[in-house]
Formats: C-alpha cells, sequence, structure tokens
C-alpha cells in the first residue's frame, strides 16, 4: 500500500512541474514585455526599463527566471497582484472558500440526484422511467450552464421571487468572516435569518454548477450498475433467495460505485471551470469570478498565480481519487 | 434437403458496411432525431442569407426590446421579437448556426489533424518521444478547459480565432490518447506486420495501414467534439473572451442579456434554447455513432 501511495505520488510530480512551466511561460508569451504592460499606454522611457525589468528580474537568462520562479512557488510566493497590490496567494485564500462553499453544495446536488437516479434507472433498463432520465441527463449534459443560470434565475428569482438573485448573503447582515464558509459562519454568528439567507443565495447557484456532474454521474451509474448486474455474482446472490433491495444495494451498487467514485473526481475540473460562469452570473464573490476579472484587468500575476493552484488543486485531487480507487479495490494496487 | 439449395445465394454476402451501419443507427430514435437537426441546422447555416428576414446587424430604433409575435405588443414582422438595440433576434439566431457550425468544423478539423498526428506517431515511434507527448498532453488535461481557453485567449487577445485556436488546443488530449490507445491496439496485429513484411515504410504504416483502422472512435469523438467546441464557444463568447459584438453569436448575445432578465425574457431564451439544441442534436449523434460503430455495442 505504501509503495502504491508513493508510485502515485511520483507520477504526479511531472504534471506539477509542467503546470509550473506553462503558468510560467505565460507571462513570456504575451505581446510586449511585463514592464511596458504595467507602464500602460503612457510608454515608459528606456533607461526606467531597463531599470524596472532588472528590478523584476527579467533581464535574467530563462533558465535562472525560471529556477526564481519556482523556488518562489514552493516558499508560497506566487507574486503580488498589479492591481491590488495584494499578494497573490493571500488574494486567492481568501476566495477561495467562497468556491469551495459552493462546489461542495452543487457536488452533494449531483451525488444526491444523480446516484439514486442512475441506479434506478439500471436497475429498470428500457423502461418509460429510464428513458426519461436518460433524456434529462443527456439535457442537462449539453445544457450551457450560463443561460440555465439566466433560466433559473428568470423563474426562482424575478417569476416567483423566491429566491434572491445575487451574492452569498442579504445585504441587511454583516457576518464577520471566520471560517470563510458563509454557512457556518453565520450558524455560528448570533444575528437571526442569517443563516436562512445564505442558504437561500446559495441553492441556485448549486443546482446550476450541479447539472453537468448530475447528468454524468447518472449516465456513469447507470451503465455501470448495468455493467454490474450481469456479472455471476449477482445472478448468485439471487439464486440464494436474497431479496431485490439488498441484491441491488449491497451486491450491486457497492461493486458499481467504483466507476462512479472515479467519475465524480474527475468532476472537480468540470466545477472548477463552471465556477467561472455561475460565479460570473450569480455574482458570486469566489475565485472563478476573480481570474475572470484579473483576465480582464491583465493582472498577469494574478491569473499565474489562480491558474497554478487550480491546476495543481485538479492534480492533487485526481491522486487522491487514484489512491482512493486502490484503497477500495485491491485488484489495482498490485498490478501496473 | 431440398429447402437448404433453396436459400438463394445473395443472402450470405455481408450487407454493404453503410447499409449495416445505417441500420444500427437507425435504431437509436434520439441518434436521428439528433442527425436531421445536425441538417437542419447545416441548411440553416448555409442559407442564412436568404432564409434570415432581416440582416442581423440592422437596428430598428422604433422596435427596441419588442416581445415575441404572439405576446402583446409583438408584430409578425419581428418572430422571436428584437433586442435591446432593436435588432431582429430569430435572424441573429440563424446567422449564429452559422458562426456556431463553423467554429465547430474548424475545430473539430484543427485538434482531429493534430491529434493524429501526435496520436499516431507517439503511438507507432513510442520511446522518449511519446513520453514526451502524453506527458504533454496529461498537463492539458490537468486544466479544466474553460480556464486553460481563457488562459490562453488572456495571451492572444480577446477574438473569435483565438477563441477557436484554444478550444482547439483545449481538446487536443481527447484526440491524440485516443489514437494512441488505438494505435497500440492495433499495433501488434498480423495484417501489421505483414504489411511491414512487405516492405511498407513509416509513413505507409501509420497512415494507410493502421490509420484507417483506427478511424472508428476517432468519428464518434469528433462528433462530440463538435458539441464541446459549440459549448465553450459560446461560453467564451459569453464571457466576452471570445466573439465580440455586435457579432451574432450566441454566447455573446446572451452577455448582455443579463440586464434584461427581469424586463425581457426572449433576449434571455432564445440564443440559450439554440445553443442547448445544437449541442444536444450533437451529443445524440455521438451517441448513436458510438452504438452503431463501436462491434461491443452492437445487440
Amino acid at each position: 500500500m505504501v509503495q502504491f501511495f508513493f508510485r502515485r505520488f511520483f507520477h504526479v510530480f511531472p504534471a506539477f512541474i509542467g503546470v509550473t512551466l506553462l503558468t510560467f511561460s505565460l507571462i513570456h508569451l504575451i505581446p510586449g514585455d511585463a514592464v511596458e504592460l504595467r507602464a500602460g499606454e503612457r510608454g515608459i522611457d528606456p533607461v526606467r526599463h531597463a531599470e524596472m525589468k532588472a528590478e523584476m528580474g527579467l533581464d535574467k537568462p530563462l533558465h535562472i527566471q525560471y529556477f526564481r520562479y519556482i523556488t518562489n512557488v514552493f516558499k508560497g510566493d506566487l507574486g503580488k497582484s498589479y492591481v491590488t497590490k495584494k499578494p497573490v496567494l493571500e488574494e486567492f485564500l481568501t476566495l477561495f472558500p467562497a468556491t469551495l462553499e459552493l462546489s461542495l453544495c452543487a457536488m452533494m446536488f449531483a451525488v444526491l440526484f444523480g446516484l439514486p437516479a442512475g441506479v434506478i434507472a439500471g436497475v429498470k433498463r428500457g423502461t418509460p422511467f429510464d428513458h426519461t432520465i436518460m433524456t434529462v441527463s443527456l439535457t442537462g449534459y449539453s445544457m450551457p450552464i450560463f443561460w440555465w443560470g439566466l433560466l433559473m434565475i428568470l423563474f426562482f428569482s424575478v417569476f416567483l421571487g423566491w429566491t434572491p438573485v445575487s451574492g452569498r448573503l442579504s445585504a441587511l447582515f454583516w457576518i464577520e468572516p471566520q471560517t470563510g464558509f458563509m454557512l457556518i459562519d453565520t450558524l455560528r454568528s448570533d444575528e437571526p435569518g442569517a443563516f436562512k439567507s445564505a442558504l437561500s443565495h446559495l441553492i441556485l447557484p448549486s443546482i446550476v454548477l450541479g447539472t453537468i456532474p448530475l447528468a454524468v454521474i447518472a449516465r456513469m451509474t447507470r451503465s455501470s450498475m448495468l455493467e454490474v448486474l450481469k456479472e455471476d455474482y449477482v445472478r448468485t446472490a439471487r439464486a440464494k433467495g436474497l431479496s431485490d433491495r439488498r441484491v441491488i444495494l449491497v451486491h450491486a451498487l457497492r461493486n458499481a460505485l467504483i466507476p462512479v467514485i472515479t467519475v465524480i473526481g474527475l468532476q472537480t475540473g468540470v466545477l472548477l471551470a463552471g465556477a467561472i460562469l455561475t460565479e460570473t452570473i450569480f455574482a458570486w464573490p469566489g475565485v472563478g469570478k476573480w481570474i475572470l476579472e484579473s483576465i480582464g484587468r491583465r493582472d498577469y500575476p494574478a491569473i499565474q498565480g489562480g491558474i497554478l493552484i487550480i491546476a495543481t488543486l485538479i492534480i492533487f485531487v485526481n491522486l487522491g481519487v487514484d489512491i482512493l480507487y486502490g484503497i477500495i479495490n485491491p485488484r489495482i494496487r498490485y498490478t501496473h | 434437403m431440398s429447402e437448404m439449395t433453396a436459400i438463394p445465394l445473395e443472402n450470405s454476402a455481408p450487407p454493404h458496411p453503410l447499409k449495416e451501419f445505417w441500420k444500427y443507427f437507425s435504431e437509436n430514435k434520439g441518434a436521428v432525431v439528433g442527425l436531421y437537426i445536425i441538417v437542419i441546422a447545416i441548411f440553416l447555416a448555409v442559407f442564412a442569407d436568404y432564409i434570415a428576414p432581416h440582416s442581423p446587424f440592422d437596428q430598428y430604433r422604433d422596435a427596441i426590446l419588442q416581445p415575441p409575435v404572439w405576446m402583446d405588443g409583438g408584430s409578425s414582422k419581428f418572430l422571436l421579437g428584437t433586442d435591446a438595440v432593436g435588432r431582429d433576434i430569430l435572424s441573429r439566431l440563424i446567422h449564429g448556426a452559422r458562426l456556431s457550425l463553423f467554429v465547430g468544423v474548424i475545430v473539430v478539423t484543427l485538434s482531429l489533424a493534430a491529434g493524429i498526428i501526435f496520436g499516431v506517431t507517439s503511438g507507432y515511434f513510442g520511446g522518449v518521444y511519446e513520453i514526451l507527448i502524453m506527458r504533454l498532453m496529461d498537463i492539458i488535461l490537468a486544466l479544466p478547459s474553460l480556464l486553460l481557453a481563457l488562459a490562453i485567449v488572456a495571451i492572444l487577445g480577446p477574438s473569435l480565432q483565438n477563441a477557436i485556436l484554444s478550444i482547439a488546443v483545449v481538446v487536443l488530449p481527447h484526440y491524440v490518447r485516443l489514437t494512441r490507445a488505438s494505435v497500440l491496439s492495433e499495433k501488434n496485429k498480423d495484417y501489421v506486420t505483414a504489411s511491414r513484411v512487405c516492405g511498407s515504410g513509416p509513413f505507409r504504416m501509420m497512415f494507410a495501414v493502421l490509420l484507417p483502422n483506427c478511424m472508428a472512435p476517432l468519428i464518434v469523438q469528433a462528433t462530440l467534439g463538435f458539441s464541446t467546441a459549440i459549448l465553450d464557444a459560446a461560453a467564451l463568447g459569453f464571457l466576452g473572451m471570445g466573439a465580440q459584438p455586435p457579432t451574432p453569436e450566441w454566447g455573446a448575445m446572451l452577455a448582455n442579456a443579463l440586464q434584461f432578465v427581469q424586463s425581457a425574457w426572449w433576449v434571455v431564451t432564445f440564443p440559450g434554447l439554440a445553443i442547448l439544441i445544437t449541442v444536444l442534436a450533437f451529443n445524440l449523434a455521438g451517441d448513436g455513432l458510438r452504438d452503431a460503430l463501436d462491434p461491443k455495442m452492437k445487440r
């Protein structure tokens, strides 16, 4: 097991180096150089230009610059934002809980509805119920979620008036961020109604962000169930006279879950990309919206840092899924 | 005995591949519906200039935010209503079909061509070259597609061309991995060895012997690739990083619809519906293709 763990871990290392190379080259690929970029349209005289270049270390050879970049990355220094002048890591960390809270709720929504839907569709294969679930999930899979979000706002917020249009909390409340998770912070505060407000702000964005993962999980669970239900051990379980419920939930589902867990892990990337769109629509103050705004402001250190952290996160989530996979299924540990 | 000799000879011949393909494909009703929608979309895109009732750019200043024809205040002049500067939404949607399909074609062509070249060569040659290519693809896969596309657009500047280029890069790993995997599974089969013994050179081996036998999964992936391309291009357009106004691109049309959510639902609803229907059609057709082309799935 330990050996398996380390083997996987070293597999991850080249990917991480690759990502740092990518984010490092980002700043060198933009037309013009970083100094001109900061000077803006006003221009800059050549002497000052050279000075600033030396200050920023841009006059050194590329490999030295890269070495310096990666040493700083390991020290947790991702540079300072051109706009706010604050360290990029700090900015990211203040906004990240909002994105994490949204993503977790979206994933919960997706698993809570996707898994049962997939199981039932698989068990009742070929029935109208199965066809409906598959059609709905293919529609969800094809959904432009930025439009889906607008539709949800149109219906639930504007037409029915059930949920707020945007933001994380009603302006009536002011909650000092402690954990950064609005649900926890409002629960711990004494303000009556704050928790309800936070929850109602969270519902629509979670549904919108969870739609594509929901569709993917439902489809995957169904096909995985179909695969497993054909197995001999399921027939044996039935032959033993076990109830349908027990055969499906214990004997079939547990084995069918293995590929589903991988798919859930792979959805992390989908969620973080979807967060960019969802946060933009709902004015959700998270990292997705922040990266998009940084691109709009040409705030390159922020873009670089944001991409690096998100990619690293995804790499490690995939590593975690891989290891989990090995724990659940011993066959995987010993092959390869 | 006499009954056996009566069996006509033609029956023993296998059906034409296309005929067989259609038999399996048409079993899937959803796939056929998807195919019809794609054909209609192509027709609209090709003849947009003749079908669209108005120019997608003409601003009718006396008909700003006019609702669709079936609502109070709608007129048959603008079937799906007008947007905030008085442009006919239906005409913009029809011209948008042209743009979206164009994006799909270019992205799929670019990524398929590059993916085949990288995939076939890395599968065929192997070694350091293969490791290098595959690790590079792993890195691209480690990034959320939209984020990477945004990063590339951030470097190149927002425009439709750059959006197309960035999406092509983002979807590339799927084609490379798929091609490589097929090449690896075909490489050691007898017909390949036979061809090698006959003296085929590497170029012939890769593109004339191996590639045609690796095409089935690639065709499926390419069809599904259309939907990804259209969806991502619309997302970039929506975020202001793709097609720029006043281009009648579906995503870009939605970008400034946000402020009309409360007052004019039709400005918001129709462009998104167009994206959804087109993407769904390609996904349905792609699923059907997979069922029809994959021998393991044949019932």
